[in-house]
């Protein structure tokens, strides 16, 4: 018990800097989406910000960090697959988009909308 | 007449390494992983085919009445109740119910106040400027989205304030059992939080 006792505590002490972490990183997000980088550049910087926010979700409060279970992993590599698979979809359908559609797949920065 | 008990809920199953409730909920974060997935999809399908101009362009920030303050402000709560629930599960693991407890009375509180921040300062407002799910595409998104992850705040609240009152009878008899049940109702609320993290850069900042 005194044992399961210490690594809890050293868990919650993680916990308390994973927060930190993501409190810090939802302010560089707004930060960041007042720069304009450019339109695929805005989008690639803010879902690389918000996936690493959840990849730290995932790991410290999740517990995967920690977890050791092949079935568990099995279920979320299943579930990465699919997801992948879905996600891809809108890509792989960039040439079906109608005539007066936005210029391409990465042209939705910031300016984009009725002033356009 | 016996009662069935339910086997593997403290102990792993010796085939799965993990105790039948996580495994189960990690099956439906699966599930939901997939649902969430569908509607990001669409979104980024509606979005890139809208037309560049005119009544179904797709609308800016300010066009949609979408204020990254509020968004970033329930972000932020989203967080620290993520943090509350995690210190949930870590105190009653230290054999510690009543913090426990006010973990949980702190979480099911700052879940309230996300659902009160959403309809007082986003929805309502947008019902009264007319800008309802028909009124674009857009907004049949943002509803749908949104909604849907609102519903899960509430059913998070639910399952909380269940193990929080007539479900803490269960600590008496089984404090491990409980403590995994907390468990997998913090995942859940961790996932909840985690859809969160992609929708405010999508809804409220791109």
């Amino acid at each position: 018990m005194g044992d399961a006792h210490m690594d809890i505590s050293k868990h919650v002490k993680s916990y308390y800097r994973v927060f930190a972490a993501l409190a810090v990183l939802t302010v560089v997000t707004v930060l960041v989406a007042q720069w304009h980088f450019s339109d695929a550049g805005n989008v690639i910087v803010a879902l690389l910000i918000a996936a690493f926010k959840a990849s730290l979700v995932a790991a410290i409060f999740m517990h995967l960090k920690w977890e050791k279970a092949p079935s568990i992993w099995w279920v979320l590599g299943i579930c990465a697959i699919f997801f992948l698979a879905l996600v891809m979809l809108p890509v792989l359908s960039t040439n079906d988009l109608p005539p007066q559609a936005q210029h391409g797949m990465w042209d939705v920065g910031p300016q984009v909308g009725g002033g356009h | 007449m016996s009662i069935a008990v339910l086997p593997y809920t403290v102990k792993p199953h010796p085939v799965t390494g993990v105790y039948s409730g996580k495994l189960g909920t990690w099956l439906f974060l699966a599930s939901e992983v997939m649902l969430f997935g569908a509607l990001f999809s669409a979104y980024v399908l509606l979005r890139v085919g809208a037309p560049a101009a005119g009544p179904a362009a797709w609308p800016s920030h300010e066009e949609a009445g979408l204020s990254w303050k509020i968004g970033g402000f329930n972000t932020l709560v989203l967080i620290v109740s993520s943090v509350t629930m995690v210190l949930a599960w870590a105190s009653l693991k230290m054999n510690d119910f009543a913090k426990g407890k006010m973990y949980m009375g702190i979480t099911v509180a700052l879940a309230l106040l996300f659902v009160i921040v959403k309809l007082f300062f986003e929805y309502i407002p947008k019902f009264q400027a007319h800008h309802t799910p028909s009124h674009n595409n857009f907004f049949a998104l943002y509803f749908t989205m949104t909604g849907l992850h609102a519903l899960h705040i509430i059913g998070g609240v639910i399952v909380i304030s269940y193990f929080m009152f007539p479900g803490s009878s269960l600590w008496k008899k089984d404090p491990e059992y409980y403590t995994n049940r907390i468990e997998c109702t913090g995942l859940y609320w961790h996932f909840v939080d985690l859809v969160w993290i992609f929708l405010f850069p999508v809804l409220y900042l791109m």
